[in-house]
């Protein structure tokens, strides 16, 4: 059992991924993950989730697979991912080398009142992810694990999968815009491509 | 052409008009009914078939090949509609062109009762999330329908279902 105090923050993590993406898309799922990369810099090259949960890796592997030559990371928590489960299977078939699955794993449902999630239990995703023939597969808990995942970021050689270990913490909201039309168009537009 | 080829070739058709559309991808959780056209897509190299665990992620697949400018048409059967609604929030929140073919069960000649209950509520279940759904019955039904689906949808993101009737495709033999 790993003390929660020793355990890594998810601001400066996320802060750390965002500062080393290089030109990579980061598309993140609803809830603090959402939160935390807009509080780490917004960009045009950020699609945040609000909702679909359970989509966002799925949303991150038709990117990828339409962008093959640009990295993309998608960074999301443990409730989001274990909602779509079977997204990682799906992303095992098709194996794209420019696609990372970070999820900031706090064990618990943050949003909605600190509910202990399965990975509490002892439900492990980087098993699962290894299963799924990911190329690379991180459990992170400490700043060493963190700096090792951060060096092969962005995902050239991957697909990637990290399990980040985080404190249950609920930093202050960070809120970008909830307007899906405009985070559409702005990152379609960040690629060259105008609006319909 | 004569009534017998397109009653027996709509599925090739279908195929070469999802090329004359540039589709890129073809996410599918597959049934009999959308068999060949995803055989046909297997030894093609200009459309690439997605294979999916649930339906729900070829909502989100289609959404996020469009943010890279690729073109998405999700395969799947009655059942999964289902499967796809909360994740059906996103494309009326972003506003993503979209087009499924759905090959239906539960209507014509069914011999499973148990897929009656969705595959008589799958309309209502399209519609209530905002998706515009057409219906072809005929074998000449499909291409035009499926057409002005794809124009509609990446021209001005629209959200479109087709629905493959159950007299269409055959009932399932048991």
């Amino acid at each position: 059992m790993v003390d929660d105090n020793t355990l890594l923050e998810r601001r400066n993590v996320v802060k750390k991924i965002v500062d080393h993406r290089g030109n990579a898309k980061i598309i993140t799922g609803l809830g603090s993950p959402t939160y935390d990369v807009f509080d780490a810099g917004d960009s045009h090259s950020n699609f945040y989730l609000w909702g679909g949960m359970g989509g966002t890796a799925m949303i991150g592997l038709g990117l990828a697979m339409s962008i093959p030559d640009t990295p993309v990371i998608v960074i999301t928590g443990d409730g989001e991912q274990l909602m779509g489960l079977g997204s990682l299977a799906s992303i095992g078939v098709q194996k794209p080398n420019n696609l990372a699955i970070v999820v900031l794993d706090n064990g618990h449902f943050g949003e909605t009142g600190m509910q202990k999630s399965h990975t509490s239990y002892g439900i492990n995703l980087c098993k699962i992810a290894e299963a799924s023939k990911f190329e690379f597969f991180f459990d992170v808990v400490s700043n060493n694990d963190l700096e090792n995942l951060i060096e092969i970021l962005p995902p050239v050689k991957g697909p990637i999968f990290a399990n980040i270990r985080i404190k249950s913490q609920n930093p202050p909201r960070k809120l970008p815009i909830l307007d899906g039309v405009e985070l559409k168009n702005r990152f379609r537009k960040n690629l060259g491509v105008e609006p319909l | 052409m004569k009534v017998d080829d397109i009653q027996n070739n709509w599925e090739e058709k279908l195929f070469s008009l999802l090329l004359d559309h540039k589709i890129d991808f073809l996410p599918y959780v597959p049934d009999a009914g959308h068999a060949k056209l995803i055989a046909l897509a297997e030894k093609n190299k200009l459309l690439k078939p997605v294979v999916l665990t649930s339906e729900e992620e070829g909502v989100a697949f289609a959404s996020g090949s469009w943010l890279g400018n690729k073109k998405s048409v999700l395969l799947m059967q009655s059942s999964g509609v289902g499967n796809c609604i909360n994740m059906l929030s996103i494309l009326s929140k972003c506003n993503f062109p979209f087009v499924t073919l759905i090959t239906m069960r539960g209507e014509f000649g069914e011999f499973n009762s148990w897929q009656i209950p969705m595959g008589q509520a799958t309309k209502k279940t399209l519609e209530a999330m905002g998706i515009i759904v057409h219906r072809a019955t005929h074998p000449s039904d499909v291409c035009p329908l499926v057409d002005a689906a794809l124009y509609g949808a990446f021209s001005s993101d629209q959200q479109i279902a087709i629905l493959l009737s159950q007299r269409l495709i055959g009932k399932k033999k048991w």
